[in-house]
């Protein structure tokens, strides 16, 4: 049970200065132009890394796999370009999903 | 209607990021649960797990700890693993950190409040966040991952299985609706499609966390792009 505690100890100390980081160094500052642009395109990167590997990587997160969620995900894609509603988009994705696990 | 480009994002209050994040209650408190049944079923007490999800408050990074020490690996490869996949934060940070207003310490504190969705929930213009939004739009996710939590230690077992339903891919889902009113420019594009590329050739070679931070690197292509379209306009 130390060893939990160790952890959490550490991630606590970890977490807070990772998430710090940013607003402590860069806040209130107006960046150049150049930086701007960059930092408008970091959404996409990240978002989309978050998509893939939660999609596509094992529960270990160390091999690719296709499963039930690349279904769901994929028909989240469809139902969202059609502009479907934040929730319907959602409850598609996870039940699209289930029902694939239930007859898999 | 539930795209948030569409809503008055423009608007930097706690009830326009608290709506926005709405829909994120229901899978974070049972994804919060099962983290709850995950640590207590390795041998944790319930404070143990309440206390981690009170402050650490990130789900992946938890689970990670969870996954390494239950296996049996030692303290040190349990808080490695988990800073990986917290390191992501030092990008966000970057995005949202020019933002803040404020004194280092203040700015320290509403920076606790960033979660991954908060990319584009708490965004008020193309890249300036507002702290009220932000505030709001976590307020819902940290209270359903608590309740969660505390549900999934009291109930252990008895907790509908997260995966059963789905709900893995709710948030998977959340960002690909997020990420359709992104991918609006050549360059967004650009980025998207590198950042998924960075991603998939790492996933079997890198250890987790590692494939989204180092994503990042798509921004470079993201940025040949629009030196490219701005050099033709």
């Amino acid at each position: 049970m130390t060893e939990v505690w160790i952890a959490i100890a550490a991630m606590t100390a970890v977490s807070f200065a990772i998430k710090a980081a940013g607003p402590v160094v860069l806040g209130g500052r107006s960046l150049p132009p150049a930086a701007e642009r960059l930092i408008a395109l970091i959404p996409a990167a990240l978002l989309t890394a978050l998509v893939v590997t939660q999609t596509f990587a094992s529960h270990d997160g160390r091999a690719l796999v296709l499963d039930a969620r690349a279904a769901g995900i994929a028909v989240a894609v469809v139902a969202a370009t059609r502009r479907a509603p934040m929730l319907v988009v959602l409850v598609l994705a996870a039940g699209t999903t289930a029902l694939l696990r239930l007859a898999g | 209607m539930a795209r948030v480009r569409d809503e008055p994002e423009a608007e930097d209050t706690y009830a326009a990021g608290f709506r926005a994040a709405l829909p994120l209650i229901v899978p974070t408190l049972l994804i919060g649960a099962s983290f709850g049944v995950a640590a207590t079923s390795i041998g944790w007490t319930a404070v143990a797990a309440v206390v981690m999800s009170a402050i650490v408050f990130s789900g992946a990074a938890q689970f990670a700890v969870v996954a390494v020490l239950g296996a049996g690996g030692s303290v040190v490869a349990a808080i490695i693993a988990a800073t990986l996949i917290a390191s992501r934060f030092l990008a966000i940070g970057v995005a949202i950190g020019p933002s803040m207003r404020g004194g280092p310490v203040q700015r320290a504190l509403e920076g606790q409040a960033v979660v991954d969705a908060s990319l584009i929930l708490a965004r008020v213009s193309e890249t300036g966040y507002g702290a009220r939004r932000l505030l709001g739009s976590t307020a819902p996710q940290y209270c359903g991952w608590m309740l969660g939590t505390v549900a999934g230690v009291v109930a252990g077992g008895r907790i509908a299985d997260p995966e059963a339903l789905g709900l893995d891919v709710v948030f998977p889902a959340f960002f690909v609706s997020l990420l359709v009113g992104e991918l609006t420019t050549a360059a967004q594009r650009a980025t998207a499609a590198a950042a998924a590329l960075i991603a998939l050739a790492l996933i079997p070679v890198a250890p987790p966390g590692i494939p989204v931070i180092a994503a990042c690197a798509s921004l470079l292509a993201g940025h040949a792009v629009e030196r490219r379209t701005r050099g033709a306009a």
